[in-house]
């Protein structure tokens, strides 16, 4: 997984939502710069000049409403970018829009790809890949407290109601990996609920979703025909599915494709062996009051568990 | 010869008398009889404090675990409760108390009488208010400490997601809190309509005066809107409401709305004070009458009314239709307008004025340089888009503690300075006070700068940890160092006014030369406060009019004081005060045991209203009959609150 | 000054006494572990002369609030409810609000239900729940009769639907 600076910053912007916000951003930050420097510049003169002499008190308040009155007239110029940009802002693109709908969990994110015919439906979880180019809408729910949905790369927040749905859009305009989080305080582990957004160009955005479509892999070594085993008879069942086996439970993430995926416990921990054994065996000691139990699993099944979970492509 | 010498040798005044009706009671059980304001006032300012270090030491822990990425000082259970309790001290246990508390002190004082409306009533807000705190800070030894925000949304702090007692006891808390400071309000209220100095007509009122009595009206409309909803958020929880319960209904933004709209007037109930004690501040020390009286009044009068209009702006983020945010938005940035004419008025008196730049004045400088800033980022969040991207991360909490403590605290540091030599009748040290405002100033930009530049680069709040790769750490590490200097420049503050009370030198009635009547009584003030009460005759009596005439004829063997009427204080009649009394301290006990009952079973709130029926009969049972020679003259009013 | 000195150390006295007794959230549980008991005994009749020794068996999160709400949110996400209804009221399986429950209301006798199952239709979970989260359901469990105390249980639940008698129809 590659990180870099500015990979969940406001001030990078990689669509047009976030890139309207750090136009207006930058208008009001230079003329709260501006005013600033005035105020505490007539602060310090008022101070070190000097003092004395003749009072004109009737001049002083003549000056006194004229800074009020520049103060309104700045104020409503800055109310109406507000405005302008608060309404394209909210405008949602009528043609060519994606639909992507998000649950928000305690302390996980359940992403679907709504679709007309059933077998065609994908969900994942914790990672957003949407093409480059094109506008997503973004229905917004909970399942338990409330939780709000922020890409600082791509737009504002918006948060997530037990019982409501919200929406929001967004559109990549260059193909790359930003990362999310959770904004609104829900609990625990607030802090490490994160989900990344991943936007590439069409072609390859097809790919991946074709690929999810598809049912989970089935093991192809003994070694991986051991760990579904492991997988299907132990406490893992109780909570994941993966498509195609006896696995259908919807607690915790779906892991048809987890081996598709860049990190796991939320956009914590980036996907490699060492990461996923630590997750499976102790994951409260990484995040501690998740839902996900310890998992007591011999040494003998472990390593054909771990091996399966990645051969989940 | 000063006025008070002059009335003893014209025989309109018998001091020993005044002493003897207005001595505060000794000993201990004298302690929890105390009525007078000065006492009562001087305690909710001491108490204050001590819940003010409590809550820094909080803040220093939560900086400390963010000082590092992924640090394992605190867990998150620990972590947020400790967040919670930090924003609810300081909100609810020390930035209103506090406030209070100097007008308790300071307002009888400044209007011209011996102590506030209702002295009972005010003991009793105290009790309230002690209780309150130590409740809530039982429960976090116990570990019950609240853990779902200083906002407690629901359902996260509904009965599913947070099981057990927590969040009762911060709902508790605030009723408990609530109630002192309506208390107050009322009594601030009445005190400034009915009890001001003859001639004090409306428009020679002192800014501060005219900032509490705008600030209780704040209280009187906002506080019942939290209590209200702490309130159904305890039925919630304890007997089965669904207030806010989704599947039945209920609606968890309906506690958002309610919660702000107290939560937002909140933030100006803790501000417009210090408004009030920069005004006199900035007149004393620039050596003029205050430059635009009327705007400064009529600005924080607007800001009372439009502080009640823009709750909504924290909640942008919650999906509500666009034109109805948008009106918030331009009542939130109305608010700068009536802020900024203050500043003005400020700089221009200073301007103007022959300005010596002693310590107070120095917090002030120090006040416009911070509190600028903030209102700036709040003229930024109140922007729908804007706010969209920076809600809930580090740019808040830059933003809010630059309005808050650079508005309130950074004002309210310079105003005890400032008032300091009239509570003890000692003066502060200089050196260590500037020592203090330096290490207060630069340790709070380095706290609280960074955190904007963090929230920009995607840093949410109420985070116990974030992973290495996110490149916060080097601006929490700072921030972090900041706090400290910003503790140690609090402990020097604490240190030099505990040190000053007991051997700082003597300060004169006015040791700064100050325009208003609670400069012309000794320092520290005698417990009847004036020797005779001044008749007003312009705005800044001490300096246009420093032998006024006096009242006469108040009877000095009681506690008698005199009534005026709202708009030009004209004299009406006399009104004989309560003295000494234990039933406020006994009622607050009672009242206390139902409270805390009811967290845990409702039948309890019977119980404590049966129990609290004793003290209140002890309270109203009848004292005082009136005078026959005041009946024949028509004075006779009753001593009965 | 004297005596507000003599009252803020009482106040800071008060304060460290209660900080002596402290509740804390246990967030990292062991691993799950073998079951530490035999089977329990459902009824204290047992059949010839000799009475086996009863071992005492506690649930370690006994009044515990936070355990038992953790246990109201097992029981809905494990589906429980499909045969025992939202909050245990009853329907294909046995309503789990009675005192007396067919195999035991003991900590212990739950405990083994929900561990080893029971005939007619209760699967067993051993295996597949590590053993705290079996104790977090049989505090729950017994929460739903009453027999934890008031004080770590809530009014009401966030979810609870009560249904009118005309909408059950």
């Amino acid at each position: 997984m590659k990180w870099f600076a500015g990979a969940q910053s406001v001030l990078d912007p990689a669509g047009p939502q976030a890139g309207r916000i750090h136009g207006l951003f930058e208008v009001f930050l230079w003329v709260a710069i501006i005013v600033w420097v005035l105020t505490v510049g007539a602060m310090l003169i008022a101070f070190w000049k000097k003092h004395g002499g003749e009072r004109h008190d009737d001049t002083t308040k003549r000056v006194v409403t004229a800074c009020g009155v520049i103060t309104v007239a700045v104020l409503l110029a800055l109310l109406v970018a507000s405005a302008v940009t608060g309404s394209a802002f909210a405008t949602v693109p009528s043609n060519n829009v994606m639909n992507i709908e998000i649950r928000g969990h305690q302390w996980w994110w359940e992403v679907h790809y709504p679709d007309y015919i059933p077998h065609e439906r994908v969900t994942t979880a914790n990672e957003i890949h949407i093409p480059v180019g094109r506008p997503v809408r973004f229905k917004l729910t909970s399942d338990d407290v409330i939780h709000s949905f922020w890409a600082p790369n791509l737009s504002g927040k918006l948060d997530l109601f037990p019982n409501r749905v919200n929406e929001a859009w967004f559109e990549a305009d260059r193909p790359g990996m930003w990362r999310g989080q959770c904004a609104e305080f829900c609990g625990l582990q607030h802090a490490n609920m994160a989900f990344w957004v991943i936007a590439e160009p069409p072609d390859k955005f097809n790919e991946w979703i074709e690929n999810q479509r598809k049912p989970g892999v089935m093991p192809s070594t003994p070694d991986q025909a051991h760990g579904q085993e492991v997988f299907l008879n132990g406490p893992c069942v109780v909570c994941h599915t993966i498509r195609g086996t006896n696995a259908l439970a919807s607690v915790g993430p779906d892991l048809t494709h987890l081996a598709s995926r860049h990190t796991i416990a939320a956009g914590t921990l980036a996907l490699d062996r060492g990461n996923l054994a630590g997750w499976v065996t102790d994951a409260q000691r990484i995040k501690p009051g998740n839902r996900m139990p310890p998992v007591n699993v011999p040494s003998k099944d472990l390593e054909p568990l771990l091996a399966y979970l990645e051969s989940l492509k | 010869m000063t006025p008070t010498q002059e009335a003893v040798e014209r025989g309109t005044v018998d001091l020993s008398a005044l002493d003897r009706s207005w001595a505060p009671p000794q000993g201990l059980l004298g302690w929890f009889r105390q009525v007078n304001h000065q006492n009562i006032g001087k305690r909710y300012i001491v108490t204050a404090f001590i819940f003010f270090i409590l809550g820094g030491i909080e803040a220093l822990l939560m900086r400390l675990q963010l000082a590092q990425p992924q640090n394992r000082l605190l867990n998150p259970d620990l972590y947020n409760q400790i967040f919670t309790t930090h924003g609810s001290t300081m909100m609810f246990l020390f930035a209103v108390p506090v406030m209070e508390g100097m007008g308790v002190y300071l307002v009888p004082m400044m209007v011209g009488t011996r102590n506030v409306a209702f002295p009972r009533l005010n003991a009793f807000g105290y009790y309230m208010y002690l209780f309150g705190g130590l409740f809530l800070y039982a429960g976090v030894f116990l570990h019950i400490g609240p853990d779902a925000g200083w906002f407690a949304y629901t359902p996260l702090s509904g009965p599913l997601y947070d099981p057990g007692k927590r969040t009762d006891f911060w709902a508790q808390m605030i009723t408990f809190t609530e109630m002192s400071a309506l208390v107050v309000a009322v009594e601030l209220i009445v005190t400034i309509m009915k009890m001001r100095a003859p001639g004090m007509s409306l428009n020679r009122i002192p800014m501060f005066v005219w900032a509490m009595f705008i600030q209780s009206f704040m209280v009187m409309f906002a506080m019942p809107a939290v209590m209200a909803c702490s309130g159904m958020l305890l039925f919630d929880r304890s007997v089965g409401t669904h207030f806010f319960n989704p599947a039945e209904g209920g609606d968890p933004m309906l506690w958002q709305h309610i919660f702000w709209f107290f939560g937002h007037p909140e933030v100006y109930i803790i501000f417009v004070p210090a408004l009030g004690m920069i005004s006199h501040i900035v007149e004393t020390f620039s050596r003029r009458p205050i430059l635009g009286y009327t705007a400064l009044v009529l600005s924080q009068i607007a800001t009372g009314f439009i502080g009640f209009g823009l709750w909504v702006h924290h909640m942008f983020a919650t999906g509500l239709p666009q034109l109805g945010e948008s009106f918030f938005t331009a009542a939130s940035m109305m608010i700068a307008i009536p802020t900024g004419v203050q500043i003005f008025c400020w700089i221009a008196t200073i301007w103007t004025g022959r300005p010596t730049l002693k310590i107070p004045l120095l917090y002030i400088a120090g006040f416009i340089a911070i509190f600028v800033i903030g209102g700036l980022s709040g003229v930024m969040i109140a922007s729908v888009p804007l706010d969209l991207q920076v809600h809930d991360t580090f740019f808040i909490v830059a933003h809010f503690h630059y309005v808050l403590i650079g508005g309130a605290v950074v004002p309210l540091l310079g105003g005890i300075y400032f008032w300091f030599p009239k509570m003890t009748g000692r003066m502060m040290n200089d050196a260590v006070g500037t020592l203090s405002f330096w290490l207060t100033f630069i340790g709070f930009n380095i706290t609280f700068f960074p955190m904007h530049i963090l929230g920009l680069h995607g840093m949410p709040r109420r985070v116990y940890t974030y992973l290495p790769q996110t490149g916060w750490g080097d601006l929490n590490l700072l921030a972090t160092c900041g706090a400290f200097i910003l503790a140690i420049g609090f402990i020097v503050f604490v240190l030099n006014a505990l040190s000053a009370s007991q051997n700082g030198p003597a300060a004169g009635s006015n040791p700064w030369g100050s325009s208003n009547i609670e400069w012309s009584t000794p320092s520290p003030p005698p417990h009847y406060n004036f020797a005779n009460i001044p008749v007003i005759r312009g705005r800044e009596p001490m300096w246009t009019d420093p032998e006024p005439p006096v009242v006469t004829g108040l009877d000095d063997s009681r506690r008698e004081v005199l009534v005026t009427n709202t708009l030009d204080a004209e004299p009406e009649h006399r009104y004989i005060l309560p003295g000494p009394t234990i039933w406020p301290f006994l009622l607050a006990v009672t009242t206390t045991i139902g409270f805390i009952g009811t967290v845990f079973q409702m039948w309890w709130g019977v119980w404590g209203a049966a129990l609290s029926f004793i003290p209140l009969v002890g309270w109203f049972w009848p004292r005082e009959r009136p005078r026959p020679d005041l009946l024949e003259s028509g004075c006779g009013s009753g001593g009965i609150e | 000054m004297k005596h507000v000195a003599a009252g803020l150390c009482v106040c800071a006295a008060l304060l460290l006494v209660t900080g002596c007794k402290r509740e804390q959230r246990q967030l990292r549980a062991e691993p799950a572990e073998r079951a530490t008991f035999a089977a329990a005994p459902e009824s204290p009749i047992v059949p010839g002369g000799k009475v086996p020794v009863k071992v005492e068996v506690r649930n370690p999160y006994e009044g515990d609030a936070y355990a038992i709400a953790e246990g109201e949110k097992l029981f809905s996400s494990y589906n429980c409810g499909t045969c025992h209804a939202a909050h245990g009221g009853g329907g294909m399986g046995p309503p789990l609000t009675s005192k007396n429950l067919t195999y035991g209301s003991e900590p212990e006798n739950i405990f083994d239900t929900i561990q080893k199952g029971r005939p007619k239709g209760m699967p067993a979970w051993g295996g597949r729940l590590p053993e705290y989260q079996i104790w977090q359901l049989v505090a729950y469990v017994r929460s739903l009769s009453g027999q934890e105390p008031m004080s770590a249980t809530p009014g009401r639940s966030d979810d609870i639907e009560y249904k009118t008698k005309a909408q059950l129809k």
